[in-house]
C-alpha cells in the first residue's frame, strides 16, 4: 500500500521554453516541487507568472524543455504516446477555467466519455455517471446540454468529469475564474470535500482568497519560479491575524513569518484589480 | 519516512497497470459524436454535401450519357468497352475535354471538403484537446472526423450520383423517346451509379484526411489556453 507520505507529483529543475521572434520565451525558470498524495495545493502568483504553464508539465499536457516531471515516480518524458493517454485517462483529472464540456454532448454523456475510453461498459459508465452527478449536486439535470446549465452548473458537471475513473491527482487551473464569487465558493468546497472523501490529490489555482482555508499548501509563483511554499499551518495563523498581524512568525516554516498571509492577500487584491484573464 | 522506489520500478508498475486496463477507440460514441456535430452545424453540412453533390452528379451524366450515346448509336469503332472502371477509364481516355472537365470538378470538390474539414477542425481545437485530456487517443481523434466526412461523403455522392443518372435518364426520354428504354443497358448504369458513390466518397476521405490527421496531432495543452 501507498504511504501517505508518498510524492504524487515531482518536479526536478523543470524549465519551458516557448519559441519568441528570434529567440525564446522561459515561462518556466526551474520549478523545483514535491507534492504528497492527497495533499489539496494551491498555485499562486500573478497572471503571466507560468501557472498555466506548470499545470501542463504537472498534467502531461506538455513537454518541458529542461527538467523533469514525475508521476507517481514516473518520469512521464518517457512515455509513449499510447502511455500518455491512458496516464490522462486514468490517473489524471482535468478541470478547466472554461468548463470545456463538449457542447453536442448532455451532461451525463460527458461524464461518461472518459469512462467508454477506459473501457466501461456503457451501463457501468452510466449508472457510475449517474451517481458522480449526483455527488456534485447534479443528479436530475443529467440530460440537459451543456448550453442549458448555468457556469456553476456546468463546472459541476466538468468535476464529475474528471472523478469519472477514480483518477489520483486532479488538476485545476482557475476552475473559478468564471464564475461568480458564491458559486465559485462552492465549487471549491465541492473540490475540498471530495479531496478529503476520496483522497484524491487536488492541485488548484483560483484568485478566491478562500482557497487559502481549504488548501494545505499554497505554492506562490512569481516569473517562473517558486517565490515560496506556504504550509497549512502558517495559512491559518495569518489569514486569522490580518488587520491585526499579532501572531507574526508563530508556527511560521518560512522566513517571510507573519507577514506572508497579509502578502498573500495584498497579491490576491492586486491581481483582482489586474482584471486577470 | 519517505520510501522512495526507483523510476525502473515505478515505471514497470505503470506498465502493469496498463496490461490489465487499455484505453479504448469506441466507435459507437465517436460515431454519435460524429453526427451530433454535423447536427449543430447543419447547414454547413449542407453545403459540403452540395459541393460533392454537384461533383459526382455531373460524373454520373458524363458516364452514363456515354452509355446512352453507345446504346442508342453503337459504333463497332469506338475505343470506348466495357463495364466498371474500365469503362470510366476508356471513355475518359476518349474523351479528352469531358476528363479535364471532371477531373477539375472533383479536384474541387476535394479542395472544399478539405476547406470545410479544417475550419471544422480549427474552431474544435478547444474540444479536441479536452477530449485528449479525457484519454482520447490520436486515433479517436482521426475516426471522429473520418466518420464526420465520411458521413456528408456518403451522402452527397449517393444523391449526387441518383440525380445525375435521373437526369441522363430524362434527357434520353426526351430525345429518343419511351423505346430507348428497352436498349438501355441498366446493370451497366447502375454499376456506374454505385462506382460514382464510391469515387465520391473515397475523395472525400482523402479531402478530409490531413484535416483529420492535423486534429489528431493537436496538443491537449490548447484545452487550458483561455486566450482566443
Ligand atoms: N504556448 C505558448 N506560446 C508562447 N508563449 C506562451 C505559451 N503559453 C504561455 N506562454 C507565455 O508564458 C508565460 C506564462 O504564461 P502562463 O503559464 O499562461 O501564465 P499564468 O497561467 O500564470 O497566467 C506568459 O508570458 C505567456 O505569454
Ligand atoms: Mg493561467
Amino acid at each position: 500500500m501507498a504511504s501517505t507520505q508518498e510524492n504524487t507529483v515531482r518536479a526536478r529543475a523543470v524549465r519551458k521554453r516557448f519559441p519568441m521572434g528570434e529567440g525564446y520565451l522561459e515561462a518556466l525558470k526551474g520549478i523545483d516541487l514535491e507534492i504528497k498524495r492527497g495533499e489539496y495545493i494551491s498555485i499562486m502568483g500573478p497572471s503571466g507568472s507560468g501557472k498555466t504553464t506548470l499545470f501542463n508539465m504537472i498534467g502531461g499536457l506538455d513537454k518541458p524543455s529542461d527538467g523533469t516531471v514525475y508521476i507517481d515516480e514516473v518520469d512521464i518524458a518517457q512515455l509513449d504516446a499510447y502511455e500518455l493517454a491512458w496516464l490522462r485517462c486514468r490517473k489524471i483529472g482535468y478541470i478547466f477555467q472554461t468548463f470545456n464540456l463538449i457542447p453536442v454532448m448532455t451532461a451525463l454523456e460527458n461524464v461518461t466519455l472518459p469512462m467508454i475510453f477506459a473501457g466501461l461498459s456503457n451501463d457501468e459508465a452510466i449508472s457510475k455517471g449517474r451517481g458522480l452527478l449526483e455527488t456534485v449536486g447534479l443528479g436530475e439535470r443529467w440530460q440537459h446540454k451543456p448550453t442549458e446549465l448555468s457556469g456553476g452548473q456546468q463546472q459541476r458537471v466538468a468535476i464529475a468529469r474528471s472523478f469519472a475513473n477514480d483518477p489520483s491527482i486532479i488538476l485545476a487551473d482557475e476552475p473559478t475564474a468564471n464564475l461568480d464569487l458564491k458559486t465559485g465558493h462552492d465549487i471549491i468546497e465541492l473540490l475540498r470535500k471530495l479531496n478529503k472523501e476520496m483522497g484524491v490529490t487536488i492541485i488548484s489555482n483560483t484568485h478566491d482568497p478562500s482557497m487559502l482555508n481549504v488548501s494545505d499548501r499554497i505554492i506562490w509563483i512569481r516569473d517562473g519560479r517558486v517565490d515560496r511554499i506556504e504550509a497549512r499551518s502558517d495559512i491559518d495563523i495569518n489569514v486569522g491575524t490580518i488587520g491585526g498581524d499579532v501572531l507574526g512568525g508563530v508556527g511560521s516554516a518560512d522566513s517571510h513569518g507573519g507577514a506572508a498571509g497579509k502578502h498573500a492577500m495584498d497579491r490576491l487584491t492586486g491581481e483582482a484589480t489586474n482584471g486577470g484573464q | 519516512m519517505d520510501e522512495q522506489i526507483t523510476h525502473e520500478e515505478a515505471i514497470r508498475r505503470l506498465r502493469t497497470d496498463m496490461k490489465t486496463s487499455s484505453v479504448a477507440t469506441p466507435f459507437a460514441t465517436a460515431l454519435k459524436i460524429a453526427f451530433q456535430s454535423l447536427r449543430i452545424r447543419f447547414w454547413r453540412s449542407i453545403i459540403t454535401i452540395a459541393g460533392i453533390f454537384f461533383a459526382i452528379a455531373f460524373l454520373v451524366s458524363v458516364l452514363n450519357s456515354a452509355v446512352v450515346e453507345l446504346a442508342v448509336n453503337p459504333d463497332e469503332g469506338s475505343q470506348v468497352s466495357g463495364t466498371g472502371i474500365r469503362f470510366i477509364l476508356t471513355l475518359l481516355a476518349a474523351e479528352p475535354r469531358q476528363a479535364w472537365l471532371v477531373t477539375m470538378s472533383l479536384i474541387v470538390c476535394v479542395i472544399g471538403i478539405a476547406n470545410a474539414m479544417l475550419m471544422s477542425v480549427t474552431e474544435r481545437y478547444k474540444e479536441i484537446g479536452t477530449m485528449k485530456c479525457l484519454g482520447a487517443l490520436d486515433i479517436f481523434v482521426i475516426e471522429l472526423f473520418l466518420l464526420e466526412s465520411g458521413f456528408q461523403g456518403l451522402v452527397g455522392s449517393f444523391t449526387g450520383a441518383l440525380i445525375g443518372a435521373g437526369l441522363v435518364l430524362v434527357s434520353a426520354l426526351v430525345k429518343h423517346g419511351f423505346a430507348v428504354m428497352g436498349i438501355l443497358p441498366w446493370s451497366q448504369m447502375v454499376i456506374n451509379i454505385l462506382l460514382a458513390t464510391v469515387i465520391g466518397l473515397l475523395l472525400t476521405l482523402l479531402g478530409a484526411s490531413f484535416p483529420a490527421y492535423r486534429a489528431s496531432q493537436m496538443p491537449p495543452a490548447d484545452a487550458m489556453r483561455t486566450e482566443v
